[in-house]
């Protein structure tokens, strides 16, 4: 009787699993474009840039094994590595809060403006999504010595404009400026997050008799703290990505003081073709940008609040 | 505590006119409601009195000092938001003394209050958690105790309990009557639902279309509501409507025929002034006035389109001949079923009449309901 019931239902079973294959077969097809691209472009170019940077990999000849060899001279003995490392670093460190302070300030006079509030959002949002090279031919023009928006104004209240871009110590200041007329994008994430704030929780403060400032930095700031986090990690990203700009404006002077890390990268890569070079810059750079990334999210512990998130009571309740 | 006093207010979105005058002396100490139908302009008056809207004319006087023109912050009140709007970044402890210790108050004192208020309404307990892990009815309790921990002269609660279940609602409304009472302070309390009006408060104001429709106690509102709106909206189910016409008046006995009534109805009223002109009225009648009986003695009848049964009783919806439709609550086990034919007897001395205006003509209460009503005022001014 047994063997009777089982040959009976062992058809079942496996048209069953037969069915359950063919129905992730189709998912399968369905998300293949994504998984083909994510292969091709993404994590096919990591594990080769990755192999690369092991290699002496001239784009012409034959390449050479050299181990850590890339990594060591460039650590070691490449004193244009750690010029281009503080020059970004010293960009980030200016840039990154400045991107967050003004797209936090523009984000804040958005979400309380009632005339026009669309016209400015879209205003404001549209410089970030006009492409690099439309954006430099347009600053180039600005900043221009003789003929330039910039000192044209300047002119009007009777200073002398400067050479923005052939003085070393303001052309870095500068590219700044220039990359910070992007900042729409992140101005939008800092304006999506101050209108998903509840507004019984400033009406209960004003009730309550909390100052505007109070309410600023006690309930807007960490309400709006996953989102600073976001921000801040895709600031210092961008910030050490710094290339388009500095390549088109100042082609990293004058006397080298826009040669970002990136510059460096990109010039060991198709002006002296040392691809495995290249790569393992480009590596040195993923990590410093990770462990930034990650300093600054065990920090972020301190100061961003999750919804969702449940932690351990702090004792008797007392702050 | 303070009384509170207002005058002619009006307050308005654009060209949509959300309150249209409104007149209120509510007494030191009291329980008063603002109940009515959604976009009455309840919840626009409460935001008034705490200051978070801005006026288009009118007074707000809080004890002796017009507060009109005050900020919020300055008008000595707390108020308890429909969603708690307790900072989800700040555990118990800081949601309560928050307040307090931005405008400078020293630590003791804030300690002394938060747990005064945490003893008050028993989340001792739960000082150290964020809202994130308290309940429903938790976080109801921290929302007013950060309205406690103010000592406020008035508290004002915007429908506080409609985010909770229905058995939390009903205890929670327990515990609010029992703050009330240990507090003593005058307290306005937003609501929709009725019951929770009508058993929490010492007065109900009943809105609509941004007026005072009514301003009486609950059993006032209930035996004698003031026009068709508040009969209609007071009492579950609602208040059944009949047109009919007066036929005659002999001192304060009104007699009403026609419009569907079968036989003459001969209603109490308080006072023999001429009941109405043109003599069409509408007679009012609660569904469990009116009686299944048998043809000889029924005034209306109608045909059964659905029987309710709920236990202990019954609700029997009936389409009347005449047209319109009549709600009459039964015993649980009466066996009426549907499309039955039904003859109504209407209970006269439980009848209301609304002249042509929709206004109600007082109509003279059995000694019974009278006393209970001045029993209450008694108690309120008391």
């Amino acid at each position: 009787m047994d063997m009777t019931y089982a040959t009976a239902a062992a058809p079942t079973v496996a048209k069953r699993k037969r069915s359950a294959f063919a129905r992730h077969i189709v998912a399968y097809l369905f998300i293949s474009p994504w998984i083909l691209g994510f292969l091709f472009f993404t994590l096919g170019p990591l594990v080769f840039s990755l192999t690369m940077s092991f290699y002496d990999w001239p784009v012409v000849g034959e390449r050479t094994f050299v181990g850590l060899d890339n990594y060591r001279s460039m650590l070691f003995e490449d004193q244009q590595f750690w010029e281009s490392l503080w020059i970004t670093v010293k960009f980030a460190a200016i840039y990154v809060p400045f991107n967050i302070v003004m797209s936090f300030l523009l984000a804040l006079m958005l979400h309380h403006i009632r005339f026009a509030s669309g016209f400015f959002r879209t205003a404001f949002y549209l410089p970030s999504v006009i492409s690099g090279v439309a954006l430099v031919t347009i600053w180039s023009w600005i900043y221009s010595r003789e003929y330039g928006l910039l000192n044209f104004m300047l002119s009007f209240v009777g200073i002398d404009g400067p050479n923005w871009l052939g003085d070393p110590n303001l052309a870095i200041i500068a590219i700044i400026i220039a990359s910070l007329w992007g900042l729409g994008g992140t101005m939008l994430i800092l304006l999506t997050g101050l209108k998903a704030i509840p507004k019984e929780l400033y009406e209960a403060a004003t009730v309550s008799g909390v100052p505007g400032w109070a309410q600023m930095v006690f309930i807007t700031l960490p309400m709006l703290g996953p989102m600073l986090l976001f921000t801040f990690i895709t600031s210092i990203i961008s910030a050490f990505q710094q290339l388009t700009i500095a390549l088109l404006l100042t082609k990293g002077g004058p006397l080298g003081s826009t040669y970002f890390f990136a510059m460096y990268i990109y010039d060991n890569a198709f002006k002296y073709f040392d691809m495995g070079y290249a790569a393992a810059g480009s590596w040195v750079m993923f990590i410093i940008v990770l462990l930034l990334s990650l300093g600054v999210m065990r920090w972020s512990a301190a100061w961003v609040y999750y919804e969702g998130e449940v932690r351990q009571n702090d004792g008797d309740g007392h702050a | 505590m303070a009384a509170i006093r207002i005058d002619n207010l009006r307050k308005g979105f654009g060209s949509l006119e959300v309150l249209k005058g409104i007149n209120l002396d509510i007494a030191d100490g009291e329980f008063v409601c603002f109940l009515g139908p959604s976009g009455c302009g309840k919840s626009t008056l409460l935001r008034s009195i705490a200051g978070l809207e801005d006026l288009d004319g009118g007074s707000i006087r809080l004890g002796e000092r017009d507060i009109t023109e005050v900020a919020s912050a300055k008008r000595d009140i707390a108020m308890v938001f429909q969603n708690y709007a307790l900072y989800p970044h700040m555990n118990v402890r800081k949601n309560l003394s928050f307040g307090l210790a931005l405008n400078g108050m020293k630590r003791d004192e804030i300690d002394r209050r938060v747990d005064n208020a945490a003893d008050i309404l028993r989340i001792k307990e739960l000082l150290a958690r964020k809202p994130r892990q308290l309940s429903g009815g938790q976080r109801q309790r921290v929302a007013i105790g950060r309205a406690i921990v103010r000592e406020p002269k008035l508290f004002l609660l915007d429908e506080p309990l409609s985010n909770l279940d229905a058995g939390l609602r009903v205890t929670m409304r327990v515990e609010l009557a029992a703050l009330h009472e240990r507090l003593g302070v005058t307290m306005i309390y937003v609501t929709h639902d009725q019951v929770e009006a009508m058993t929490l408060s010492d007065r109900v104001v009943v809105l609509d279309k941004g007026k005072v429709s009514q301003f009486g106690t609950p059993l006032e509102l209930f035996y004698q509501p003031a026009n068709l709106f508040v009969a209609g909206f007071i009492g579950s189910p609602r208040m059944n409507f009949v047109t009919t016409e007066v036929t005659g008046q002999v001192d304060t006995s009104v007699t009403l025929n026609g419009g569907g009534l079968a036989h003459p109805l001969t209603l109490e009223m308080q006072s023999a002034a001429p009941v109405a002109k043109p003599k069409s009225v509408t007679l009012g009648i609660r569904p469990d006035k009116i009686e299944l009986v048998s043809a000889e003695e029924g005034h209306l009848v109608g045909d059964v389109r659905l029987v309710e049964r709920l236990g202990t009783e019954s609700h029997v919806h009936i389409s009347l001949e005449n047209g319109g439709d009549m709600t009459a609550v039964v015993r649980g086990t009466h066996p009426v079923s549907a499309r039955e034919r039904v003859h109504l007897r209407l209970a006269a001395e439980h009848c209301h009449l609304f002249d042509g205006d929709g206004q109600a003509v007082a109509r003279r209460l059995d000694v019974e309901t009278q006393a209970l009503i001045n029993q209450e005022k008694a108690k309120r001014v008391a």
